[in-house]
């Protein structure tokens, strides 16, 4: 009987003009377009320069920051109030002042100062701008310390050499950190949402009420709308891997195997929440609410582009009831890092679990009859 | 497991009831339905009919009394019911977007008319309906009438003991309506059992039985011609009009 | 002027007998900001780190108990061996590893070639330069402090100072986003959606047929949202400013006055969109697909604009949202006035005008 359900399913599926395009189409656009847009590579940081000294060091020093390659100079400001307009006007992030006599005070007194003031409506934007600027300077510092020193001859420093070095993305591109969560993203829609409004489109049309009084199970009913689900899913992810390859020759550093192994106990776990949703909505307008308040949720518990880490302990606590979490968090770990089931082991207890808690739910609150 | 009730009662009811809280929808009802009959099951908008035929499909659960159909327990075995009986809702639940062959092919299968059966079986109901251009049309694209026709083809295309059909010639106009009765005729001729609801009077004097419900109660039960001796009326229409001024309950 | 008002109570009791859209209206805003307030924070607190520490001396203690005390970082043990720092990152919550050179202290202090490495994931990249950028500022604290301040000669010392938001909280960025997403979301898809109902239903041709003017007919549908949107806009200020803290450092009014002038965009948005559909179905998807994404994904409430390619960069001037967004955080935040803004005002009075005009000229036509 079952095999009825599943045929009329994909004749369906494959007889919407929307669908099947959107299914193709959609993990190619999404891993060319999304990483474009999801750049959140903190670098071109406009920079207004107050060059009070004017000295041969303070010109050196803005050259060597404009040469770092973080910075552009879109203001040169002759007071710092006139750079702060710069800033309130939005044309530059961060302000550097050189104040007068920062050479003479270097040279005779052995210690200057800088200013350094940034924009930090946003937070990191701003913290991280400022920070690459003392960083530059602190280089420039060093320079201009040997330089010195050697004309005086004075005895060694003590000083720790500082290399950063970044393991698993070296360039620190921001791609390859959204790209394993969009493929996420894709799959729940594909898994999780869709079949829920089809469910509940059936319910809208009367179709759903008719296959309640034929002799058809309820768990035949819902596995012939998932299985071609779950099969249009893991076509999709599998679409979605080749793209990520084809388009920026991302290949996971981990296994396959694994990606596929999780995506599978998600899979379960999503489409479970998506029949939970079609129980309890009755018309389509209603299932998309609840879908869009729900993924919304999700989506930032999960730690898609703001760590986890950095939510304050409440919401870290309300995060774990996020399954995206866990599985954009293995998702990033295989491709990024290898990692294998072994290393896993978390992750692999939550989404059973809620694989198990989804479809118990979704089982309990499904009435044939009321 | 059938029970031994005399053979030709093909569905009973027995203070049957549902409550919505403290709405009384279908107020202990009790009736019997033979095989091969017509029975026309009536009332106005509001009456509950819906109500005791969700019960009696299995689609809800009664609050009390007894029912069987076809010999199984609507309390308890509405599984095996659903195996012997055709639907046909109001909004003749077919797919839209499958083909008219496609359509009839899940639900045989549904109920279990073997593999090797559908297709001949298929070829044969077209003909009959003389359908066979529209074999491959969406159903979506057809008229309402041919709907229709073709929906009660499948609610009985696997021969069951009794099909219910939920006010099945709603908005088409009476020439179809009439095609569509000489189908229940001949569905009964083949012995199905047909429980029929509806609010065309014309249409309740083709059955064989009426039973009129007024604010959840069965106010009537007979053939219609008894039924306009006992009222003293010239059609059933003066029949249902005397009993639905009784009525206290507001019609949605 | 009186059917006028029996219309709007006709549409208010549509909008409260709908508990289901009741809630999400006034609910869905609350939470929302208070998601979003909170979580999506990009400040670096508590992150785990380890430590291969083959010296073992004053200084390697020195440098992990400063890592250890502060508020960026937790300890979470020490390494055998470099080998094993793959190891960890691979089960996810290492953030850090500091790797000693040997014999720290004396290379330090004596032969001045003393190193050390910092090794973060990079899986994440800003909250890995992040990550380094606090470590070797703390290092170099420490290396300060050790050979005390007048030992190091010609020093040039950063005085750096965080203007509008010192304590670099992630909410002043995000919210003015919300806000923004939050109005556009409830004045154009719930109008839009209403009107698509109508013209579904077949109700919308009672109306025509009414001696109402279309105009007023669209009128009436439309200021029931505006004062729901005015609701939404009082309390996302309130859970703003009480719950969020965030400050209202320019003229109230002018944000009001700001706040009320996207409100009108997006409420013709919202009728622009229903002249043009029929479908609630299609109003909705057209309403996520033209509204709701694009606000999310290109006003620079989540991705900085200035990183996006040229087309995208143009595409994004054209979402009010964007201009409504900058202005909100010029007067919340940098308190400015109303000089400041008039740029964003003038966008937005011009979005305006054109929507309204476009969408009564479509609704004109379409009825006639």
């Amino acid at each position: 009987m079952l095999h009825y359900l599943i045929e009329k399913e994909f004749k369906q599926f494959f007889r919407n003009t929307f669908l099947p395009r959107l299914v193709i189409s959609l993990p190619f656009m999404a891993i060319l377009i999304f990483p474009l847009v999801a750049n959140y590579d903190v670098k071109n940081f406009n920079l207004s320069i107050v060059d009070s000294d004017k000295s041969p060091y303070s010109g050196e020093l803005v050259r060597k920051i404009e040469s770092s390659g973080y910075y552009r100079i879109t203001d040169v400001s002759a007071t710092f109030d006139d750079a702060l307009k710069s800033i309130e006007r939005h044309e530059s992030d961060i302000l550097l002042e050189i104040p007068v006599h920062f050479e003479k005070e270097l040279v005779r007194e052995g210690k200057a100062t800088v200013l350094i003031s940034s924009n930090t409506v946003n937070g990191m934007k701003g913290g991280l701008g400022s920070a690459y600027l003392s960083s530059i300077v602190a280089d420039f510092n060093s320079e201009i310390r040997s330089e010195l020193m050697q004309v005086s001859r004075g005895r060694q420093v003590p000083a720790i050499e500082i290399v950063p070095m970044y393991k698993f993305n070296p360039q620190l591109s921001y791609k390859v950190y959204m790209i394993p969560a969009i493929m996420i993203m894709i799959l729940a829609l594909v898994c999780g949402y869709l079949p829920a409004l089809n469910i509940v489109g059936e319910k809208e049309s009367g179709t759903f009420e008719q296959m309640n009084v034929t002799p058809v199970s309820k768990i035949h009913f819902i596995l012939a709308k998932l299985i071609p689900y779950w099969v249009v899913g893991f076509v999709v992810l599998t679409i979605s891997f080749f793209a990520a390859w084809l388009f920026y020759g991302f290949l996971p550093v981990g296994s396959f195997v694994t990606l596929y192994v999780f995506s599978s106990l998600f899979v379960l776990a999503i489409s479970g929440f998506g029949l939970v949703v079609s129980n309890y909505a009755s018309t389509i307008q209603q299932a998309i609410f609840m879908i869009f308040f729900f993924v919304l949720t999700f989506i930032f518990m999960s730690g898609l582009y703001t760590p986890v880490a950095s939510m304050p302990e409440w919401a870290q606590a309300i995060s774990a009831f996020s399954p995206l979490k866990y599985i954009i968090m293995v998702f990033r770990l295989v491709y990024l890092k290898g990692s294998t089931v072994h290393d896993l082991l978390v992750p692999f207890a939550a989404l059973s679990g809620f694989a198990i808690f989804f479809n118990s739910w979704a089982i309990m609150s499904y009435h044939k009859k009321n | 497991m059938k029970q031994s009730l005399p053979t030709d009662i093909v569905l009973s009811a027995e203070n049957l009831t549902k409550k919505f809280g403290s709405f009384t929808a279908v107020d202990s009802i009790s009736f019997e339905v033979r095989k091969g009959e017509i029975f026309g099951f009536l009332g106005a908008n509001g009456a509950g009919k819906t109500t005791a035929m969700r019960m009696l499909t299995g689609l809800s659960n009664a609050s009390s009394g007894k029912g069987t159909v076809a010999g199984y327990d609507i309390n308890t075995q509405s599984e095996q019911i659903k195996k012997t009986i055709g639907y046909m809702s109001q909004k003749f639940a077919l797919y839209d977007d499958l083909k008219v062959w496609e359509n009839i092919r899940l639900f045989a299968g549904i109920y279990g008319v073997p593999a090797k059966e559908i297709a001949p079986r298929t070829d044969r109901l077209l003909r009959q309906l003389d359908f066979e251009k529209e074999r491959n049309t969406l159903v979506k694209s057809l008229p309402l009438g041919w709907k229709q026709k073709l929906a009660f083809s499948v609610a009985i295309f696997h021969e069951p003991s009794i099909v219910f059909l939920d006010e099945p010639t709603g908005g088409v106009d009476p020439a179809a309506r009439r095609t569509f009765w000489e189908m229940i005729y001949q569905a009964a001729d083949r012995g199905i059992t047909v429980f029929v609801t509806t609010h065309y009077m014309d249409e309740a004097e083709y059955c064989n039985r009426v039973s009129i419900m007024v604010d959840g109660k069965i106010e009537a039960l007979d053939t219609p011609g008894n039924l306009k001796k006992q009222f003293n009326a010239q059609s059933m229409d003066e029949v249902f009009h005397q009993l639905a001024r009784k009525s206290t309950r507001k019609a949605d | 002027m009186k059917q006028f008002l029996v219309f709007i109570r006709k549409e208010y009791y549509h909008i409260s007998r709908d508990t289901w859209t009741m809630v999400i209206l006034l609910l869905l805003p609350i939470v929302m900001l208070v998601l979003f307030g909170f979580m999506m924070s990009t400040e670096v607190k508590n992150t785990k780190f380890a430590i291969y520490d083959p010296s073992r001396d004053v200084a390697t203690q020195g440098i992990t108990n400063k890592l250890a005390m502060s508020t960026y970082f937790s300890f979470s043990g020490y390494l055998d061996s470099p080998d094993q720092i793959e190891k960890v990152f691979r089960s996810g919550d290492i953030g850090l590893v500091v790797v000693f050179g040997e014999r720290m202290y004396e290379s330090m202090m004596h032969t001045g070639d003393a190193q050390l490495q910092l090794v973060a994931d990079g899986s994440d990249p800003n909250t890995a330069s992040t990550l380094t950028m606090y470590a070797t500022s703390m290092i170099v604290q420490y290396q300060q402090e050790l050979t005390g301040d007048l030992k190091i000669p010609y020093r040039i010392t950063p005085e750096v100072k965080f203007l509008y938001n010192p304590t670099l909280k992630g909410s002043y960025n995000f919210v003015p986003g919300v806000m923004g997403m939050i109005l556009m979301l409830i004045c154009a898809m719930m109008t839009s959606v209403s009107i698509a109902r109508e013209k579904e239903l077949g109700t919308m041709e009672v109306l025509l047929v009414s001696p109402m003017r279309p105009v007023q007919i669209i009128l009436s549908k439309v200021v029931p949202y505006f004062f729901i949107s005015v609701i939404n806009l009082a309390t996302i200020l309130l859970v703003s400013v009480f719950v969020l803290g965030m400050p209202i450092n320019g003229s109230l009014c002018l944000l009001i006055f700001l706040s009320l002038l996207f409100i009108f965009v997006s409420l013709a948005l919202g009728l622009l969109i229903s002249s043009a559909v029929d479908k609630q179905m299609v109003a909705l998807l057209v309403s996520a697909l033209v509204l709701i994404l694009p606000v999310m994904m290109l006003s620079g409430m989540m991705f900085p604009i200035e990183n996006m390619p040229a087309v995208l960069r143009w595409l994004s001037e054209l979402i009010p949202a964007k201009w409504y967004m900058i202005a909100i955080k010029k007067i919340m935040i940098q308190g400015l006035g109303f000089s400041s803004v008039i740029k964003e005002v003038a966008v937005l009075s011009a979005m305006a005008l054109l929507l309204i005009t476009a969408s009564i000229k479509r609704f004109k036509y379409r009825l006639e």
